[in-house]
C-alpha cells in the first residue's frame, strides 16, 4: 500500500521530468493498438529513429539557444544550404568525404557566429536577426541547385551516414541467426552503465543528506528505463541494428547532455538563460556565451543538413524547410521554457521523438496530412500547457 | 482654515511581514500645496498608493474622504474620475507617440467611433498653454527633456480636471532651472484652484513653496506643521524624519582599520549614455584594510552607480578618473577583472540582479567562481556540495540541503546565499549595496555580524545603505551621496543622523 502511496508522490512532484516519458510511451502504445503492431515492428522504429535524427540535432541546438533567451530560426534553410554544399564539394569539386565533412561543420559554426553578431554586439533581438539568416540562406539554397536542380550524391560512404547500420560481430551466425548482436551487445552494456551510474549517484546524494527516491520506487525507475532500452535494441536488433544515424545521434546528445550538467561552461550557459544581469555581475560574459551557443547551434545545423543529404543521398532546392520550426517545437515539448534558464537536452531528444512517433503513426494510419497538422498543433500545445501548468502549480 | 479637501482616517497597510503603514491620518486643505516628507521607506508612496486606488478598497483598512464623500477606489480609474490626478516618479508617457497623444491616452475624444484628432490637438494646445510648455503638440515626448515631458504629465492631469494632484518627487531628475520652473508652475496651479500634494526629498524646495507640512516616519504620521505660523525650517523637518530612537541592534565589534588604503578613487565621474546625463560627478573617496565605510544618501543620489562604476562597469558608463587597487592604478572593464582583482559586489536588488532564483544554493554559491571546484572545465559536483556546506554552516543559512531551488528560500536567506557567493570569490573588497533591505531583524543582526567578522580578518566594506541608523551603527567612516557627489564626510564620531539628512538632502 505504502508502494502506492510512494508512487503517487513521486509521480506528483516529478510530473514534469516523467510526463514527457510517459506521453511517449502512451502515443506509442496508441499507434502500436491502432496498426495492429505495425508501428513498434523492427523495420519502423528504426526508420522514426532514423528520420528523427536530423530533427533530434537541431532541437539539441535548439534547446541551448532557448535557453538563453534567443532563438535561431535560420536553421533550417542553413541545413539545407550546407547539404547542398557538401554535395557540390563531393560531386562537382570531387573532394573526398574527409575532407567534406570537417570543412561542412566548419561552416556552420561560421554562420552560428554570424548570426550571433548583431545579437551579441548591437542587442539585435535573436528573431530579427536570424529570420535575415532564413532569408539569405534560403537564397543561397536556390543559387547553389540553381544550374542543376537537384545534386545526386554517388559516394557510398557519405550516404552510409543517412542510410547505413552499424557492422555486425562477425563469425557468430549461429547464435540467434537474424539478430544484430552488436547492437544487442551495445544495449546491454548501455543498461548495465545506467544502473551502475544511478546506484552511485544515489549513494552521493544519500551522503549529502539530499533527497533520493524511496528504494522501492528507485528499483521501479531502474526497471522501467532498463526494459525500455532493452525493448527499444531488442526491436532495432531484429532488424539492422543500429544505425549510423542512431550513433551520431546518442554521440551527440551525451556530449551535449555531459556539457550542460557537467561543465563549467554548461553552468554559464544556464546562468545567462536564468538571469543575464545577475551572471554578468558574476563575471561571466554574456556576449562570449551567446556566441559559442550560437555557434554550436550552427555547427548542429552543419550536422542536420550532412544526415538529411546523405538520407536523401541528394541535394535538393527545398532541403530543410520547415526543420527550424520542428526543431523549436520539438524543444518546447521537451520542456524548454521561453523564459529561459530550463530546459534539458535529454528532453529535447524525447520531445522529437514525440512529434516524429506522432507523424510516423498518423502515416501509418493513413491519415490525411492536413490532420496531421492539426494533431501536432494541439499536441504542441497541449505539451506546453501542460508544462507551464505544472511548473505554477509546484510554487 | 479651509476645509479639508482631502481626509485620510486611520489608513494601516500591511505586506507579508511588514505593516507599511499604521494609523496614518492625513488630511489636505482645498487649495493648499501640502508637502509630504519622510525618509526612504517611511511610508510616503505606500499611502499615495492607497489614496490614488492602486492599492485597492479592501486591501487596507481606514477610510478616505475626498470631497465629502466616503470613497472606495477600485483602481486607478476610479479616483482619476473622482478628481485625484497622481504623477510618479517614473513617468507614464509613450516616449512613441506625439505630445498630444499622450495627454489624451485613455481619454481620447471621440466623434462617433473615430477619435477627433484635430478636436485633440486644439485642447492639447491650450493645455500645454496651462502649464506654460512651448512645444509643438505633434513632437514626439521622446524627444522632449525629463523638464518638459513632466510637464506633459501634469497636462495630461489637468486635462481630466482634476482637483488634487499628486506628484512623486517630481524634482528628482530635473536641474534648477526646469525644477524652479515647475515650482512656479505649482504656485500658478493653486492660483486656478487645483489642490497640490508634493513628495519631496529636497527640503529647501519644500520649506520655498509648503502651505502645510507631513511628516511621516515609520509608517506613522509624525506631526503636521502649518508654515504660515513659521513652524516649518529644515532643522524641525530633519528632527521630525530622523528622530527615532537607535536602538542596540547592532553586534558591538572592536575597531579593526587600518591606515593601509585599499581603494582610492579621485576625480571620478561618469556619463550614462542611456540616460544621456551625467551620474556621478568628480567623486573622491578611499577605503582602508579592515575598514566598513558607510555611503548614505537618498535613494537616486548615485551610491549604486558609483559601486557599479568601479565593479567593472556593466551598464557601459563614459568613465572619467583615476581608481587605484592597493597602490595600482587600474580600470575594470569587466566585472569578470574587478573579481579578479579581489572586488565583489552584492547588488542592492538580490532578486532581479543578484540571484538567479530557479537554480539552487550550492549553484549559486559557486556560479562567480566555477573555476575554484573545476578541473579542465569540468565541475567537481563533491567539491561543490562541500563549499556550499561550509558557507551554509559559517554564515547560518537556513536551508534544508544546498540542493534547494534558491527561489523557496526566505529574503535574510537569500541575502546570506548573495553573501556566500561573493565571499567564495575570496574578496578583498567587498561592496554591500543595501545589504539588509527587506530582511527581518534577527537575520540583519547576523549579516552585521559577519560583516564584523570579515573586517576583523582584514577584509575592507563598502556598505551602501539607506538606513541612518545602519549606517551609523556599523560605519568607522560616513560618506553622504547628493545628486551624484559626495557631499560629505564624516568619522563615524562626529556623525548623526541630522548631519547626515542635512547633507543628503541638500
Amino acid at each position: 500500500m505504502e508502494f502506492f502511496q510512494n508512487l503517487q508522490k513521486v509521480l506528483r512532484q516529478n510530473i514534469r521530468e516523467y510526463g514527457m516519458f510517459i506521453a511517449l510511451f502512451v502515443i506509442m502504445a496508441i499507434f502500436t493498438y491502432s496498426t495492429e503492431g505495425i508501428f513498434i515492428s523492427s523495420r519502423n522504429i528504426s526508420n522514426l529513429l532514423n528520420q528523427t535524427g536530423y530533427i533530434a540535432v537541431l532541437a539539441v541546438g535548439m534547446t541551448l539557444v532557448i535557453v538563453i533567451r534567443h532563438i535561431d530560426l535560420s536553421v533550417g534553410f542553413l541545413a539545407g544550404f550546407l547539404g547542398a554544399v557538401a554535395a557540390i564539394a563531393l560531386v562537382f569539386w570531387k573532394l573526398p568525404v574527409w575532407v567534406v565533412i570537417p570543412m561542412v561543420l566548419v561552416m556552420g559554426v561560421l554562420a552560428g557566429l554570424i548570426t550571433a553578431f548583431p545579437v551579441a554586439q548591437l542587442k539585435i533581438p535573436s528573431f530579427v536577426a536570424s529570420l535575415a539568416g532564413w532569408l539569405v540562406y534560403r537564397g543561397a539554397l536556390l543559387l547553389s541547385t540553381m544550374g542543376t536542380g537537384t545534386i545526386i550524391i554517388p559516394d557510398e560512404a557519405f550516404n552510409a551516414i543517412g542510410n547505413g547500420f552499424i557492422p555486425d560481430i562477425p563469425g557468430l551466425d549461429f547464435f540467434l541467426p537474424k539478430v544484430h548482436k552488436l547492437t544487442l551487445l551495445l544495449g546491454l552494456l548501455a543498461i548495465i552503465l545506467f544502473i551502475f551510474s544511478e546506484i552511485r549517484n544515489r549513494r552521493k546524494k544519500q551522503e549529502y543528506n539530499f533527497e533520493v527516491l524511496p528504494l522501492d520506487i528507485f528499483i521501479l525507475k531502474l526497471m522501467f528505463l532498463s526494459v525500455l532500452v532493452g525493448g527499444i535494441t531488442w526491436v532495432l536488433a531484429g532488424y539492422n541494428g543500429l544505425s549510423w544515424t542512431v550513433v551520431i545521434m546518442l554521440i551527440v546528445v551525451a556530449i551535449y547532455h555531459f556539457v550542460t550538467t557537467q561543465t563549467v561552461l554548461g553552468r554559464h550557459i544556464y546562468a545567462v538563460g536564468g538571469n543575464p544581469e545577475a551572471a554578468e555581475l558574476s563575471g561571466i560574459n554574456v556576449k562570449n556565451i551567446t556566441y559559442v551557443v550560437f555557434g554550436s547551434m550552427g555547427l548542429l545545423s552543419a550536422l542536420s543538413g550532412i544526415l538529411f543529404t546523405s538520407r536523401l543521398q541528394s541535394a535538393t532546392t527545398t532541403a530543410g524547410t520547415l526543420f527550424e520550426l520542428d526543431a523549436i517545437a520539438a524543444a518546447y515539448v521537451g520542456g524548454v521554457s521561453a523564459a529561459g534558464g530550463v530546459g534539458k537536452v535529454t528532453g529535447s531528444i524525447i520531445g522529437a521523438l514525440v512529434m516524429t512517433s506522432l507523424t510516423s503513426g498518423m502515416n501509418l494510419m493513413s491519415i490525411d496530412i492536413s490532420l496531421q497538422y492539426i494533431v501536432r498543433g494541439a499536441v504542441l500545445v497541449a505539451a506546453v500547457i501542460f508544462d507551464v501548468t505544472t511548473r505554477s502549480s509546484r510554487k | 482654515m479651509k476645509p479639508p479637501i482631502l481626509e485620510m482616517k486611520n489608513i494601516t497597510k500591511e505586506f507579508p511581514g511588514v505593516k507599511a503603514l499604521s494609523d496614518v491620518s492625513f488630511r489636505v486643505a482645498e487649495g493648499e500645496i501640502h508637502c509630504l516628507v519622510g525618509e526612504n521607506g517611511a511610508g510616503k508612496s505606500t499611502l499615495m498608493k492607497v489614496l490614488s486606488g492602486v492599492y485597492p478598497y479592501g486591501s487596507y483598512s481606514g477610510e478616505i474622504l475626498f470631497n465629502g464623500q466616503v470613497q472606495k477606489f477600485s483602481g486607478i480609474r476610479d479616483s482619476e474620475r473622482a478628481g485625484i490626478g497622481i504623477i510618479y516618479q517614473e513617468l507614464a508617457l509613450v516616449p512613441e507617440m506625439s505630445v498630444y497623444e499622450n495627454i489624451f491616452l485613455g481619454n481620447e475624444i471621440c466623434k462617433g467611433w473615430t477619435v477627433d484628432w484635430n478636436e485633440t490637438i486644439r485642447r492639447a494646445s491650450q493645455m500645454l498653454a496651462k502649464v506654460r510648455l512651448d512645444v509643438n503638440p505633434e513632437t514626439k515626448v521622446r524627444d522632449l527633456g525629463v523638464g518638459k515631458q513632466q510637464l506633459v504629465e501634469i497636462a495630461k492631469a489637468l486635462s481630466r480636471d482634476v482637483k488634487l494632484l499628486i506628484l512623486d518627487e517630481p524634482t528628482a531628475a530635473l536641474n534648477e532651472d526646469d525644477s524652479a520652473n515647475l515650482l512656479d508652475l505649482l504656485r500658478d496651479l493653486k492660483q486656478h484652484g487645483v489642490t497640490c500634494i508634493l513628495i519631496s526629498h529636497k527640503l529647501k524646495e519644500v520649506i520655498s513653496i509648503a502651505d502645510t507640512v507631513t511628516v511621516l516616519r515609520d509608517g506613522k504620521t509624525i506631526c503636521t506643521l502649518d508654515a504660515k505660523k513659521g513652524e516649518v525650517s529644515e532643522q524641525v523637518l530633519i528632527k521630525h524624519m530622523v528622530g527615532r530612537e537607535i536602538n542596540n541592534v547592532y553586534p558591538p565589534r572592536e575597531r579593526s582599520c587600518t591606515d593601509e588604503v585599499v581603494l582610492e578613487v579621485k576625480n571620478w565621474s561618469a556619463y550614462d549614455p542611456k540616460l544621456g546625463r551625467m551620474v556621478l560627478k568628480d567623486v573622491a573617496f578611499n577605503l582602508k584594510k579592515g575598514e566598513i565605510v558607510g555611503f548614505a544618501g537618498l535613494m537616486g543620489s548615485g551610491r549604486t552607480e558609483l559601486a557599479r562604476s568601479i565593479f567593472g562597469n556593466p551598464d557601459g558608463y563614459e568613465i572619467m578618473g583615476e581608481m587605484y587597487v592597493r597602490g595600482k592604478k587600474q580600470r575594470f572593464n569587466h566585472p569578470k577583472d574587478a573579481i579578479q582583482a579581489g572586488v565583489a559586489y552584492v547588488t542592492e536588488d538580490r532578486k532581479a540582479k543578484g540571484l538567479i532564483l530557479i537554480q539552487d544554493v550550492k549553484q549559486n554559491i559557486t556560479l562567480a567562481n566555477l573555476r575554484e571546484i573545476a578541473s579542465h572545465g569540468v565541475i567537481d559536483g563533491n567539491a561543490e556540495v562541500k563549499v556550499a556546506n561550509e558557507y551554509r554552516e559559517s554564515i547560518n543559512i537556513k536551508t534544508p540541503t544546498v540542493a534547494q531551488v534558491v527561489g523557496n528560500l526566505s529574503g535574510g536567506n537569500q541575502q546570506k546565499v548573495s553573501v556566500a557567493k561573493w565571499l567564495f570569490v575570496r574578496p578583498n573588497i567587498l561592496i554591500l549595496d543595501e545589504p539588509t533591505r527587506g530582511i527581518d531583524v534577527g537575520a540583519k543582526y547576523e549579516i552585521y555580524t559577519i560583516m564584523n567578522r570579515l573586517v576583523q580578518q582584514g577584509m575592507s566594506i563598502i556598505m551602501i545603505s539607506s538606513e541612518l541608523p545602519e549606517v551609523l551603527g556599523m560605519s568607522d567612516r560616513v560618506y553622504i551621496v547628493s545628486s551624484g557627489r559626495i557631499s560629505g564626510e564624516l568619522p563615524i564620531e562626529e556623525a548623526t543622523q541630522e548631519k547626515i539628512m542635512h547633507l543628503a538632502t541638500n
